[in-house]
């Protein structure tokens, strides 16, 4: 149990790190750890009952989120050459402290919600619902697409950290399934990325504000 | 026979990403869209046999949308091949702002249109909850491409956020799904199952918190893709700046298959004791739904948006319907139908309109009837079709649907419904009247329209019309047996 | 009041300006020199002591003032603190608050002392700090109170008589982040980098030390006493967290004073390897310190 509290722990701060971090690149790299310090979650929460299916889905997860978008993502950005961001619509403290907020809602909220038997440790609900808080609001405070993105990638972080501490009996095909998703949408999304820095010379989604009543 | 249904199209996509010839690929569109439709009007004689251990199985709201999304694929897919005959690999002049942009290459639009009906069919057939969601993610990644068929920077913006947003509210719907597993661990010693079937059978035994959470997640995750107000702001981006056959497509079919997620959803509560909770929420969202379409109808330059506030207004119906349950029930599947059919056809019209006019503006365009007599005509039919005019389909729904709230002694919100139902009206009337009518601007073009142009819609309008004056036997049958499983009173 | 109990106050009164020579001592180190001997915050003090006191025609009582009550609550603050597990000379329920409190009054007294002056360097290094500190308090505190959950004990002396080592084990993250943010708040209440060079000469870069130019002779003795007192102060804190209490007595005197020559050391190696904060970005560290001490109570509150 020390082990996943330890990596929940990780989740968190890494989470915070993202939340007062001006730097884009240090975030992406950020991500990524998370990405890679959760898929060592499926092995250690259900070592009972270790499989070749957990070990394959841990491998998949490290390779997709610790490799391939960091790659992506960097590639998205040294095509359109920022490295920092610009002022977002919630300064870095406000954000750090909403955060803090965001945790202890999270721990009362899964006072709550009867926690499912057999759970690895008591954390792993309220910080898989940290991560999509700290998710959802990266997306909205956020102005560049990228960190967007990013936002993105805790919040699907958040929701795995949940499925895969606390459901273990889905099936092999429905994680697959989800991993292939994620990957597809963010390929999808670093695509339109690359498209909207060549259309529009920059990526800050809170200027793509043509379309409107 | 209904991994075919899936295989098929899924096949079909692929491939034409690697054919050369335009021909060939858009004879394979035609083809694939045939063979399906073909397939699905086998399975409304013959039940087919559910595969994957039950994983994948056709009930009765899965043949309903089904349906829909096949009947809709085949006639729309005559209209993109007359389209793409006329748009694709073009450098064309923006209409609004006057900048040359490319086109997506062909391709990449006929591969991945396959690849949105295979996702949609999953969509329909698929009984498991999980897969379910990967089928629902796969058509909002499927048709992304599609939105970006005129590459300039409107439609990159509408695309961006269609993906953003979306994705979002898919991944909260991945949370409800295990939520949902969470809820109903203690009752299956050997795993708990996702399986529609399964939990309706074990559905009071399923853990009420957690259910809750699901239900309320579900509603904002799949509302979004859906199009319910508040969570519906990629809409009118997304169908304004797509081609309108992708704009028929998404109001008419994924709008449907969001809607689909819900239902089953909804049969889960009711099975589990919590459809009452389940219809507040639904009742809650359609109003907020029927009253931000309305807000925004009124006023509306552009006639493209002005069309999918009305899709959030009439997915506001469908809320409203299945949130009164028993007959509401059964006139928001027939709504379903109905909305689908017409709404596919006035998009279709509009991009006629958009063809001949180069204006989105609706005071920029002015006498249909006189230069374009068949889109006008058509255009107008569409109009009294959408606002619910009998004799057409959707008057009888609305109508099932009202008739509802007044047996159920909801009157304030009968009286709601029909004032925001006028309101809508006198806004579309307003700009619908003002297109057909008046003297056409001096520039438009007078040829005639041709026959891809007016066949699919014409197709669609008679649909309508025939729901409109009598509802088949087993149509209603199939909307009898959705309706029973939604709860609420008869 | 056993007589064991002013061991922590007198081992605190001797032995707190050796902080300050440990930590130059192995910032030379790192920069290659030889450094200057441990000793020599003591000869400091010896020969400032003997010197006479300059007081400009601008200030008042005030600043005479300061530097005295500084001094005085820093004192009391230490006969609050306990090491290893003998208790400390005062000892109630809830004195880790007047603990608090009393290092809020030394700053107090120190701004208000910087501010009588009327130099506007005095009044900018001022503000900086009141800031700075605003923003470390509630880290403190919440660092505190998760220490006083998991001990069950209100008194700084049973905190820390009985020890946390036991529960590392179990608590291990909890303990963790409690460590880290009170390092941090070491760091920002002590001027230490990142949050502040000790050794700049530019007024215009300067946050406490700017409050220190004005005084002189005993003056600046009581502050510079004052401030090893209080980094000795911090140190126990951090030390009393991470280090087992054994059942002998000496034993744990002896790993106490080697942990705080540690947290010495670990000190000089932040402030030798690392450069100094943009001060827009130091509230960001110290909003950091309060978030992992939030989050250690938290994680505290979930695991009980």
């Amino acid at each position: 149990m020390l082990t996943v509290n330890l990596i929940l722990v990780l989740v968190v701060l890494t989470n915070l790190k993202l939340l007062g971090s001006s730097r884009l690149g240090a975030s992406i790299r950020v991500v990524a750890a998370q990405g890679v310090v959760l898929g060592l979650l499926p092995i250690l929460a259900h070592l009972h009952e270790l499989s070749l299916r957990f070990a394959l889905l841990a491998a998949g997860t490290i390779a997709i989120k610790g490799v391939v978008f960091p790659w992506l993502l960097f590639r998205a950005v040294r095509e359109a050459e920022v490295t920092r961001q610009i002022e977002p619509y919630v300064g870095y403290v406000a954000s750090l402290i909403a955060g803090v907020l965001a945790l202890g809602v999270s721990f009362w909220m899964c006072t709550r919600l009867p926690l499912p038997e057999g759970i690895a440790s008591p954390w792993l609900v309220p910080v898989s619902f940290f991560s999509i808080f700290a998710g959802l609001f990266l997306i909205v405070s956020r102005k560049r697409a990228v960190s967007q993105v990013l936002g993105f990638l805790v919040l699907e972080n958040g929701i795995y950290t949940f499925g895969v501490g606390v459901t273990a009996r889905t099936p092999l095909l429905v994680e697959a399934g989800v991993l292939l998703d994620v990957f597809v949408a963010v390929f999808v999304m670093g695509i339109t990325i690359f498209h909207i820095n060549r259309e529009f010379d920059h990526i800050e989604s809170d200027r793509l504000s043509t379309l409107k009543d | 026979m209904i991994l075919a249904l899936v295989i098929l199209p899924l096949v079909a996509g692929l491939a034409a990403f690697g054919l050369a010839r335009s021909a060939l690929r858009r004879g394979v569109l035609i083809g694939t869209a045939v063979a399906h439709a073909a397939l699905t009007a086998a399975c409304w004689a013959s039940p087919p046999a559910p595969a994957l251990a039950g994983w994948l199985a056709l009930d009765a709201a899965g043949l309903l949308f089904l349906s829909i999304t096949s009947g809709l694929f085949l006639v729309v897919s005559f209209y993109v091949v007359g389209y793409l005959g006329q748009e694709a690999n073009r450098r064309a002049t923006d209409p609004e702002e006057g900048f040359l942009f490319d086109n997506a290459p062909e391709a990449v639009f006929i591969g991945c249109l396959l690849l949105f009906l295979s996702a949609m069919t999953l969509v329909t057939v698929s009984q498991h909850f999980g897969l379910l969601w990967v089928a629902i993610e796969a058509t909002t990644l499927a048709s992304a491409p599609l939105i970006y068929f005129h590459r300039h920077h409107r439609s990159l913006e509408a695309t961006w956020k269609y993906l953003l947003i979306c994705s979002v509210g898919i991944a909260l719907a991945l949370l409800a799904n295990f939520f949902l597993n969470v809820a109903a661990a203690p009752a299956d010693s050997g795993g708990s199952s996702m399986v529609l079937s399964h939990l309706v059978a074990s559905a009071p035994s399923l853990q009420t918190p957690w259910l809750k959470a699901a239900c309320l997640l579900f509603f904002v995750g799949y509302g979004t893709k859906m199009g319910l107000a508040p969570l519906h702001t990629w809409l009118p981006d997304a169908h304004s700046e797509a081609p309108s056959a992708i704009s028929a497509l998404l109001s008419g079919a994924v709008l449907n298959c969001a809607f689909l997620g819900l239902v089953r959803m909804q049969q889960v509560c009711v099975a589990a004791g919590l459809g009452d909770f389940g219809r507040d929420v639904w009742l809650a969202l359609g109003v907020v739904s029927l009253v931000v379409g309305a807000i925004f109808i009124l006023g509306q330059t552009d006639y493209k948006r002005l069309l999918a506030y009305s899709s959030v207004e009439n997915m506001g119906i469908l809320a409203i319907g299945v949130g009164l349950g028993g007959a509401g029930a059964f006139g928001a599947m027939l709504h379903a139908v109905n909305h689908s059919l017409a709404k596919a056809m006035l998009f279709l019209l509009s991009g006629n309109i958009l063809t001949r006019y180069r204006s989105k503006n609706i005071s920029q365009v002015r006498g249909l009837l006189a230069v374009a007599p068949a889109t006008g005509v058509l255009w107008m039919v569409g109009f009294l079709a959408i606002t619910g005019t009998p004799p057409f389909g959707l008057f009888l729904s609305k109508f099932t649907i009202l008739k509802a709230a007044f047996d159920g002694g909801h009157v304030w919100l009968a009286a709601f419904f029909l004032a925001f139902l006028a309101i809508i009206f006198i806004g579309m009337t307003t700009a619908f009247l003002g297109m057909a009518q008046g003297e056409p601007p001096k520039q438009t073009r007078r040829d005639r329209d041709l026959w891809w142009q007016l066949l699919p819609p014409a197709v669609l309008g008679l649909l309508v019309l025939w729901l409109g004056l009598a509802v088949p036997a087993r149509l209603s049958g199939v909307l009898h047996q959705i309706a029973s499983t939604l709860g609420g009173t008869q | 009041m056993r007589a064991a109990s002013f061991i922590p106050l007198l081992l605190a009164l001797v032995l707190s300006p050796l902080l300050p020579g440990i930590i130059n001592r192995v910032k030379a180190l790192f920069a290659g020199r030889c450094g200057p001997p441990l000793l020599q915050t003591y000869f400091d003090l010896w020969k400032l002591l003997q010197k006479g006191a300059v007081y400009s025609r601008t200030t008042t009582w005030v600043f005479r003032a300061g530097p005295l009550v500084g001094l005085a609550a820093v004192l009391v603050a230490a006969a609050l603190m306990p090491l290893g597990n003998f208790p400390a000379l005062l000892a109630f329920p809830a004195d880790f608050l007047l603990f608090a409190g009393l290092l809020a009054l030394t700053r107090f007294f120190t701004v208000l002392a910087a501010l009588d002056t009327g130099s506007s360097f005095e009044g900018m290094g001022a503000s900086r700090e009141v800031f700075f500190s605003a923003l470390a308090e509630p880290a403190l505190l919440v660092a505190l109170a998760t220490l006083v959950r998991q001990a069950g004990q209100l008194s700084l002396s049973s905190m820390f008589g009985n020890g946390f080592a036991g529960q590392w084990l179990e608590y291990g993250p909890v303990f963790g982040l409690v460590v880290v943010a009170l390092m941090i708040v070491l760091l920002a209440e002590n001027a230490r980098i990142p949050v502040d060079d000790p050794n700049t000469h530019l007024e215009l870069t300067m946050i406490h030390e700017v409050m220190m130019l004005d005084h002189s002779g005993p003056d600046f003795a009581f502050i510079l006493y004052g401030g090893a007192l209080k980094l000795w102060l911090f140190s126990a804190l951090i030390v009393g967290t991470v280090l087992p209490v054994t059942g002998h007595a000496w034993l744990n005197l002896l790993l106490a004073t080697g942990g705080m020559s540690v947290v010495a050391v670990a000190v000089g190696v932040i402030e030798s390897i690392m450069a100094r904060l943009r001060l827009v970005v130091v509230p960001q560290l110290l909003v950091g310190a309060g978030a992992l001490a939030a989050m250690a109570f938290l994680l505290a509150l979930t695991l009980k």
